[in-house]
């Protein structure tokens, strides 16, 4: 990619205005999926002239322009089919004014877009896809190249996200406040995901790959600019900070995972870390600590040691009891154990993670052995160490969990009775 | 997750395969362009390609100036892969699912090929942000 090419102005305009035109071509013909179509058209056009004629003055209602002029023809030629085969008069088709354009606006709809994108009838992938590309406004090229998919394969899958809307009947509207109660977790995990997705794949991507984990802040900090009331998408904002800053840090020189107790804290990005932190603090004074706050916490006491032997251990336990509480799941008490082996050794951190070998949700995932690893190596049992390291590392999913697994063990052989503290590779 | 699909054969079956019916390899050729398009039209299609006959599969090794040396002799009971798919699903059960579509493909004689399909997990360069 070439850094001075005018993209690099247009693609966040066109991201920012993507939501807002499409609520307004949304709500003028009630079609959410073929306003969406047009929208993306529009977006597809203004990537094509913008360079070369430059930004119009009134970006967005340039887009609006364009995008109902599609959504025009659209219809017209779906009504001409219902012509000729009913043998029907002529219809009208509504032509928009432009002079109506700018009172359309409302701030709104990337609420709405959100919510509706995050309907419960959809599956995760498709979920993702369309909300990347109906609020986050990129393009299915853009989204197909983030998840590694061929463009062909994104785009039927955001096709078929929005039939599954347009079956469901769903109006375009602001959820009611019981509908927003209900379906803001939903949201909120899939901000999370988009995240999380971008976080621990950044590896060597940077260059090829469209940046997810800046996509997902992005987002959500347009989601918190609406819903100021919920601490808990506070919580989610700082929890991305939090957790973005030490991105840098996260990966070495030939992309192998580096733990969080041997990052280069001095390439932790202070200034995430103090926005995270504001953020955070303002979350927790208004009540109701949610599973995101307390995750931001624990990030926050990780970001605030300046040497790992700094770190407030007793306080992250305390805050994984607490986690526990709100949203217990066998992932928190993985995590528990070793705030526990951390505090109060690893016998104590071993003998929670008993409590897992019988939990369904975990049986076979490879971080309860890679946990186990970890605690037998505090423990000085470096042969049972070096053993469950090498089970962890044909159980993960991911290339370079395994590389760092597979590294884990052999270290350890290799050091023989030389014990060496280390930490799982996960943060 | 995504997941690949491959299809093996002994030579005696790529063999086999040569001695099909016009009918039979109709059928087979229809079977998966069908199979394709839904992969495809469900939106779960990564990639997929169909691999030369085994005799011309080669092993390949270095000698010492790193030169190529081939040998092209295989035990009889060797498998060979025939073809792939990758699909992007939600999960494994729905990748069995497909695989089990797949087996479905019709095989000599009309009769259902009841194909065996190795289903194994792709990699992915992501790793568990463990919250």
């Amino acid at each position: 990619m070439n850094g001075q090419t005018p993209e690099i102005t247009i693609e966040p305009l066109l991201r920012e205005l993507a939501p807002q035109v499409l609520g307004v071509v949304a709500r003028r013909f009630r079609d959410f999926s073929s306003a969406e179509d047009a929208v993306q058209e529009a977006m597809l056009a203004a990537f094509k002239q913008w360079p070369q004629e430059g930004i119009p003055e009134n970006p967005r209602g340039w887009l609006i322009k364009v995008s109902l002029r599609r959504m025009t023809d659209t219809m017209r030629s779906e009504m001409a089919r219902r012509q000729r085969e009913t043998a029907m008069a002529t219809e009208e088709v509504p032509t928009i004014e432009p002079a109506e354009l700018e009172t359309d606006m409302d701030p709104e709809d990337t609420l709405v877009l959100l919510f509706m994108c995050c309907h419960p009838a959809l599956s995760t992938s498709s979920t993702i896809a369309l909300t990347l590309r109906a609020v986050g406004g990129l393009t299915t090229a853009e989204i197909a190249n983030a998840f590694m998919v061929p463009e062909a394969t994104m785009a039927q899958r955001i096709s078929r996200a929005k039939q599954s809307i347009k079956a469901s009947k769903v109006p375009f509207r602001l959820p009611t406040p019981q509908e927003r109660r209900e379906r803001l977790p939903a949201v909120l995990h899939v901000l999370y995901l988009i995240f999380s997705e971008g976080y621990a794949s950044s590896i060597g991507a940077h260059l090829q790959r469209l940046d997810l984990a800046g996509e997902a802040i992005r987002l959500t900090r347009s989601a918190r600019a609406l819903l100021a009331e919920d601490a808990e998408i506070a919580g989610l904002l700082a929890l991305m900070l939090l957790t973005n800053a030490r991105r840098a840090a996260r990966t070495g020189p030939h992309e192998e995972l580096i733990p969080l107790d041997k990052q280069n804290r001095s390439l932790w990005d202070r200034a995430e870390i103090t926005e995270g932190t504001d953020l955070l603090t303002l979350a927790l004074s208004k009540g109701a600590v949610g599973l995101y706050q307390l995750q931001a916490a624990i990030a926050a006491v990780h970001d605030e040691a300046t040497r790992p032997e700094d770190t407030d251990w007793p306080q992250i336990l305390a805050l994984y009891e607490l986690l526990q509480r709100v949203a217990p799941s066998p992932v928190v008490t993985l995590n528990h154990a070793i705030a526990v082996a951390m505090v109060h050794g690893p016998e104590r951190g071993l003998e929670r993670l008993r409590a897992l070998d019988s939990d369904e949700r975990l049986a076979g995932h490879y971080r309860l052995d890679a946990v186990r690893g970890h605690l037998f190596e505090m423990l000085g049992d470096l042969e049972r160490a070096v053993q469950h390291y090498r089970t962890a590392a044909t159980k993960t999913t991911s290339l370079p969990e395994q590389n760092y697994l597979m590294t884990q063990a052999a270290r350890l052989e290799e050091a023989g009775k030389d014990s060496n503290n280390d930490s799982p590779a996960t943060e | 997750m995504k997941y690949i699909l491959m299809m093996n054969g002994k030579k005696s079956d790529f063999e086999g395969y040569t001695r099909w019916s016009k009918e039979d390899l109709q059928g087979n050729v229809a079977f998966m362009r069908e199979f394709s398009k839904e992969l495809k039209d469900s939106g779960v299609f990564v990639s997929s390609e169909g691999l030369g006959w085994p005799n011309e599969a080669r092993l390949v090794r270095a000698g010492s100036k790193g030169e190529p040396i081939t040998d092209g002799v295989f035990p009889e009971s060797k498998e060979f892969l025939a073809g792939y798919w990758i699909v992007d699903v939600e999960s494994p059960e729905q990748a069995y699912a497909i695989a089990a579509r797949l087996s479905q493909g019709p095989g000599a004689g009309g009769k259902t090929g009841g194909m065996s399909v190795e289903v194994r997990r792709v990699l992915s360069s992501h790793s568990d942000l463990g919250l």
